[in-house]
């Protein structure tokens, strides 16, 4: 079906075509709608879903982890301040390997006080073992919040699917819907690998480690994410399969024989898409690539995909505040370390706190990678 | 003497523990700074004490509670709490 649908209603929507067995929320701006067009839904009677209202986010992670221990698909969505209110129970999420899947609308974080979108939540969950994916368009979002589903729940990861706050979450855009039956027959029934409530097999579960045995079981949790591309790519090409839409991990724009690339993740890169399409009717050798998901970070594609570029823009929708530019900057730069002749890598950080980034702000630093002069460490797109 | 600890490879899928043995070595009791005293003219054998305990610290054999495990029993106190027959008292531990 066609429909016209803001990011939050894509999420909502798909949501409910997943049917998920228990959603624990909390409302925050701008994921809010996710929740509360959901909630509408199990009033409707339209899930099955068991909704646990909750009084913060960490309780709201705090019900999904027991629920998804008791074998159950488990659903949630949050933003901001919120999802930095979940962050200690992120980790048990993954620690414990549950296939819980979070919705989130990505915003700044005070101080000072914005509701606008940038990547400083999401960003800044990075190191707690979920798989993270960023989305441009809200057609992807509403794709990727399904193949999540079937991703985490073969990796035994927890996932993060990533809109941007409000140039996605509140946009409206065109979007092609799967039937209630397709998105149920493509995920199937999820196989916990334990249950809590299996009385016959008593387990314990985030039991306390010391020094012997905390480092084994992170060591495995480990290899859970080592091992997760592979999945992804799978699931992708089934999706692909099965409704024609394909994604990739890292998708190459117009980079065929393109000199100067930007490397960029979220709605950014529709304006970028843009900029390049001047650019090359103009002659010049650019293209984008974007990176669609930033756990795993997929080095191996990316030193293979980046290598053959003379310089690299890096853009950064997020500042990691320790004088050495964005985290997308420092993590491609040491991608290409090891290799002996190595792209030229400029770090962009933009669009902080909802700052508008249009096509002549992309345009601005296409121009500036391919000058090669670059005073400054780290550039502040539009900073006054 | 010293037991093999299992590699990394060995162990399941998520920081859990199916081998319910192993949770018996680590004696939880040696925590406890309250110790629950059971006391048996009291005790009405309404079994609360033994619905309530989180860590199955209390003893009960054949339907009958008998007495509490001190090397498990925390000491939280939920014992004492919930007893309607204030059968249980808490004190404080002395070396």
């Amino acid at each position: 079906m066609i429909l016209a649908k803001t990011g939050n209603e894509a999420f909502a929507y798909a949501m409910k075509q997943i049917n998920p067995d228990v959603v624990a929320a909390y409302p925050i701006t701008p994921s809010t709608e996710i929740v509360q067009l959901f909630s509408n839904y199990v009033a409707d009677g339209e899930v099955d879903t068991e909704f646990v209202a909750v009084e913060s986010e960490h309780s709201a992670m705090a019900a999904c982890i027991g629920a998804a221990a008791c074998g159950r698909r488990v659903m949630t969505a949050t933003a901001s301040q919120g999802l930095a209110l979940m962050h200690e129970m992120l980790f048990v999420a993954s620690g414990l390997r549950l296939p819980i899947v979070m919705a989130v609308a990505s915003r700044s974080l005070s101080s000072p006080l914005n509701i606008h979108g940038d990547h400083s939540d999401s960003i800044a969950s990075r190191d707690s073992g979920w798989m993270q994916f960023f989305c441009e368009t809200v057609q992807e979002g509403y794709d990727t919040l399904i193949q999540a589903v079937k991703m985490a729940e073969r990796a035994y990861l927890p996932a993060i699917v990533a809109i941007d706050g409000f140039i996605l979450s509140h946009c409206q855009e065109r979007i092609e819907t799967l039937a209630d039956q397709e998105v149920r027959d493509f995920l199937g029934q999820l196989k916990p690998n334990y249950n809590l409530l299996d009385w016959r097999n008593p387990i314990l579960a985030g039991p306390a480690t010391l020094q012997d045995y905390y480092f084994e079981f992170k060591r495995s949790q480990i290899e859970g994410m080592n091992r997760a591309l592979p999945i992804i790519e799978e699931v992708q090409a089934e999706f692909g399969h099965r409704f024609g839409r394909y994604y990739a991990v890292l998708e190459e724009f117009r980079c065929e024989d393109a000199e100067v690339v930007l490397l960029v993740i979220g709605s950014a890169c529709g304006n970028c898409r843009i900029a390049v399409e001047q650019l090359r009717s103009k002659g010049r050798k650019v293209g984008l690539v974007k990176l669609k998901v930033f756990r795993p970070m997929v080095h191996s594609l990316l030193k293979k995909c980046l290598r053959r570029f003379k310089r690299i823009g890096v853009l950064d929708r997020v500042d990691a505040v320790n004088s050495y530019g964005g985290p997308l900057f420092t993590e491609i730069t040491s991608v290409l370390y090891d290799l002996s002749e190595r792209p030229e890598v400029f770090s962009y950080v933009y669009g902080l706190g909802g700052r508008e980034f249009t096509p002549e702000d992309a345009m601005g630093v296409y121009e500036q990678v391919m000058s090669g002069k670059k005073d400054e460490l780290v550039t502040y797109i539009g900073v006054r | 003497m010293a037991k093999k600890l299992k590699g990394w490879q060995e162990l399941p899928c998520g920081a859990i523990i199916d081998d319910m043995d192993a949770v018996k070595e680590n004696k939880t009791g040696a925590w406890r700074s309250m110790r629950p005293v059971w006391n048996k003219e009291k005790c009405r054998q309404c079994l609360l004490c033994w619905i309530y305990c989180p860590d199955s610290a209390i003893l009960v054999v054949d339907g009958k509670v008998v007495g509490i495990d001190y090397d498990y029993c925390k000491g939280c106190g939920n014992c004492a709490s919930i007893c309607p027959a204030k059968a249980i008292d808490m004190e404080k531990e002395q070396k």
